[in-house]
């Protein structure tokens, strides 16, 4: 090989090893669950609430201590909600009898409206009304939807931003159970 | 509509990767009828893309909210006007726009070089439509603007409130893509050069207009930013180093700088391989920008659920880092280059100074800009870096930088004896170390700023000066002479014209930077606070109910420091449904020097009190005046038409291919 060709292999591989680098690194970036989001009450105890409910009792959540609580802040006119709606249910469905609650806040909305959405996508879970907003003003709601996985202990464990995949959420369900047999 | 949306990008693409293809094809066959044919291609891509576009723009006025993305960013009570502004409102929406900015630069090379084909165009035009296959190819997988919604929503959520809060949110986005992609036509000519080898030496000559108007459409998309970030953020200031305004600064560092290296490469010779690893480098930052803030990296308010964006932009940046880079590392033994500096103080040294000043800007930002992500792929901790690094880090550069915009356009080109230099600068630096002296009497203490005031007045002064003795030497001709004059060197004046935009800005940045007091206050209805001369006193608040929105206005009466009755502040609150959050807007007066800035950060039982924040901030008007002027003097040199060429004189490209045929050293044929 002539010195020019020499030359020119080596600085190939370093360009070639140098931005295959770069890019594996950057991929590590993207591993991390993008909706899983940073928050101030992760590790914290959930901001308390009691609020009236839409479609039965009012729902208090320090009651709930001693089963994981899934807090789903939607509303009728948001359609991402529509999009993780079978997500939510099928949690429900699935761990309602092992010691998990999903409890859905309505928030900034019309009773009405949300009812018929309620009846039209035939949720079942305890569905509250935050009529004045101090609840999605306690827990630093961004917009709607957004998720809040708190543990038996009544502390704050996760903050998804956007719509819930159900494998992820009963992933992650299971892992806190885990935590809290410990 | 989600039919001829979704045709339409699949005949794009189909268009695209035809394009692609025949442009190589005939490029390496020399057979100028398939080129043609790949010209002719990407005005029909044009025109595909406008009808996607439009196709977008009819459903969200129709309120189409079997469109996911109708549904996501309008809704029924959205204003006409924001229904516009929601086509690039969020990410997938922007893409299409993307396209179709991108799809208009395509077909303006194609239209520009109809007649005249450098030997880089067929290859440029082939990198070009490259580019755009994976543009559409995004749109079409990983994000669909034009999918559909199983269940129909009556209404939909409308555009995110902050957006809807402003209407330069309407022309900041377009700005900044019209700079952003316009990256891609020196990027595609720098790397069709490469291809070419050495019948490609002409290219930054050929693209130079281009990426001078490149140039200017990121620069008025940056201030429309800072504008708006000062205008309604509410938080005082213009620039927050957060990593989304990093990413849109950086390839516009590097633009510059490649700006100016590129006049040595046409004067001189020097720096021809150089400046294809700054169009390379611009591009692939533009393009690590796009991964950054679309490809879910950074957590954002509503991170989309399509995770497939980002890995396809990486797996693009790989690409063009490895083409780019790779065909560099190919030619290099090539392209060495061929002239020698003569001297270090001389036009050239300055421009090469100018290079790794801003270059080390760019791996200052670049680093604090990353360094989060890398500690936390490596500790797992999260953590932020903030103003004080980059202020620190890059106060020195810039000063710096200044130091060289006030002296070297009075430096000659080649060497510059030393007792001429240190004459022809004696002006500038008088008036540098007057307004230093000034300042420092006037009591000012940081260093910083100081250096600031004084180096701001150097460039103005030496730029100014440089300007005046041109148009001197050209009124001896009379009238005519003046306007000749300027029209031969209107290059040469722009530059200069940009210098003094320059100087104002870095004088509004020192001011706002170094100057500015700011208070937070809760006062009661009817209670008054004095803030740096003035009294100011909260009188209530006032609720207005519009269709989207709730406004909440605090009326703040003003006395001035004189005592006389001022303007009274009304900083509003509003409240969209669709955010939990107030939002607020400051309420501004600006001045000349000084502006008296308020914004309200929260109120208490339904108004009896409110928190405020008012801020006196210097300069930030300057800023406005000098980028204004900045982007004046940019488009002044990027205007269509042939000033005359000072040198190299015309047929100067060919002589230097065929002096680079022949073997000799391009400093022979560059320099008169």
């Amino acid at each position: 090989m002539t010195r020019a060709g020499r030359l020119r292999a080596g600085l190939l591989g370093v360009v070639v090893v140098g931005v295959l680098a770069v890019a594996a690194f950057l991929s590590s970036a993207l591993t991390r669950p993008p909706t899983v989001a940073a928050s101030p009450l992760v590790g914290r105890q959930a901001p308390n609430f009691r609020l009236a409910g839409l479609n039965g009792p009012p729902v208090k959540l320090s009651d709930l201590r001693g089963q994981v609580v899934v807090v789903n802040f939607w509303a009728s006119w948001c359609a991402e909600c529509r999009v993780e709606q079978p997500a939510l249910d099928a949690t429900w469905e699935r761990f309602r009898n092992a010691g998990v609650v999903v409890v859905g806040v309505d928030f900034q909305d019309q009773s009405d409206d949300a009812r018929q959405y309620l009846a039209e996508l035939g949720s079942s879970y305890p569905v509250v009304r935050d009529a004045d907003s101090s609840t999605a003003l306690a827990y630093g709601l961004r917009g709607v939807p957004e998720t809040f996985v708190v543990d038996p202990g009544g502390r704050v464990v996760d903050r998804v931003i956007g719509p819930v995949d159900a494998a992820a959420l009963a992933r992650r369900i299971g892992t806190v159970q885990a935590e809290a047999a410990r | 509509m989600s039919h001829v949306g979704e045709g339409g990008i699949l005949l794009g693409l189909v268009l695209a990767v035809y394009g692609t293809a025949v442009a190589a094809v005939g490029a390496r066959t020399a057979r100028p009828a398939l080129v043609d044919s790949a010209r002719r291609c990407a005005y029909v891509l044009f025109a595909v893309a406008l009808l996607v576009n439009a196709a977008m723009l009819v459903a969200l006025l129709r309120n189409d909210f079997s469109v996911r993305y109708v549904a996501e960013n309008s809704s029924v009570g959205t204003p006409a006007f924001y229904k516009v502004l929601a086509l690039w409102a969020a990410d997938d929406g922007s893409l299409l726009l993307w396209n179709l900015v991108l799809a208009g630069y395509v077909a303006a090379v194609a239209l520009r070089f109809r007649r005249e084909r450098p030997a880089t165009f067929p290859y440029a035009l082939s990198v070009l439509l490259g580019v755009q296959v994976f543009y559409l190819l995004v749109v079409s997988g990983p994000a669909r603007p034009f999918a559909t919604l199983a269940v129909v929503p009556p209404d939909g959520r409308g555009p995110s409130p902050l957006l809807q809060n402003h209407p330069l949110m309407a022309v900041h986005p377009p700005f900044l893509y019209l700079g952003f992609i316009g990256f891609t036509v020196p990027f595609a000519f720098g790397a069709a050069a490469l291809l070419v080898g050495r019948a490609g030496v002409a290219w930054s000559a050929i693209t130079r207009r281009w990426t001078l108007a490149v140039w200017c459409f990121l620069t008025v998309g940056l201030l429309l930013g800072a504008l708006w970030s000062y205008s309604v953020l509410g938080w005082g200031g213009y620039w927050a180093w957060d990593p989304v305004e990093n990413v849109a600064l950086l390839p516009w560092l590097v633009a510059t700088a490649f700006l100016h290296s590129s006049m040595l490469e046409q004067r001189r010779g020097i720096g021809r391989l150089w400046n294809v690893v700054l169009v390379i480098s611009a591009f692939a930052l533009m393009t690590f920008g796009t991964f950054l803030t679309r490809g879910n990296v950074l957590t954002s308010v509503h991170a989309f659920t399509e995770s497939a964006v980002g890995p396809a932009y990486l797996l693009f940046l790989t690409v063009v880092l490895l083409g780019g880079f790779g065909l560099v590392a190919w030619r290099l033994p090539q392209l060495r280059a061929d002239a020698r500096l003569d001297s270090a103080l001389s036009r050239e040294g300055a421009f090469i100074g100018n290079n790794v000043l801003l270059l080390s800007a760019t791996a200052i930002i670049l680093l604090g800009t990353v360094l989060p992500m890398v500690v936390e792929a490596t500790t797992g901790d999260q953590m932020t870096v903030g103003g004080p690094y980059f202020r620190n880090a890059l106060a020195p550069v810039f000063l710096l930088l200044l130091l060289l915009v006030g002296t070297a356009p009075r430096l000659g080109w080649r060497s510059t004896d030393r007792a001429r230099a240190m004459r022809r600068l004696r002006t500038p630096a008088l008036s540098a170390a007057l307004v230093m002296a000034g300042t420092a009497a006037a009591g000012l203490r940081q260093l910083e700023a100081v250096a600031g005031f004084g180096l701001a007045a150097l460039v103005a002064t030496a730029n100014a000066q440089e300007i005046a003795s041109g148009l001197a030497a050209g009124r001896r001709g009379g009238r005519a002479g003046v306007w000749t004059t300027l029209r031969r060197g209107r290059r040469h004046y722009a530059a200069l014209t940009v210098h003094v935009g320059l100087a104002i800005l870095a004088a509004g940045i020192t001011a706002s930077a170094n100057l500015a007091h700011q208070s937070e206050v809760t006062l009661k209805a009817g209670q008054t606070t004095s803030f740096d001369g003035y009294r100011l006193r909260y009188e209530g608040i006032r609720t207005q109910s519009q269709p989207q929105r709730v406004v909440l206005t605090a009326s703040v009466a003003v006395t001035k420091p004189g005592g006389a009755p001022g303007r009274p502040l009304r900083p509003r609150l509003n409240l969209y449904p669709a955010a939990s959050e107030p939002i607020g807007s400051p309420s501004i007066q600006r001045g000349a020097v000084w502006d008296l800035y308020s914004s309200v950060v929260a109120l208490q039982e339904n108004g009896a009190s409110a928190t405020f924040r008012f801020y006196r901030n210097p300069g930030v008007n300057w800023l406005w005046l000098g980028g204004a002027v900045m982007v004046l003097g940019g488009l002044a040199a990027a205007w269509p038409g042939r000033p005359a060429r000072q040198h190299p004189p015309r047929g100067a490209d060919r002589q230097q291919e065929r002096a680079l045929a022949e073997g000799r050293s391009l400093a022979e044929v560059g320099s008169p």
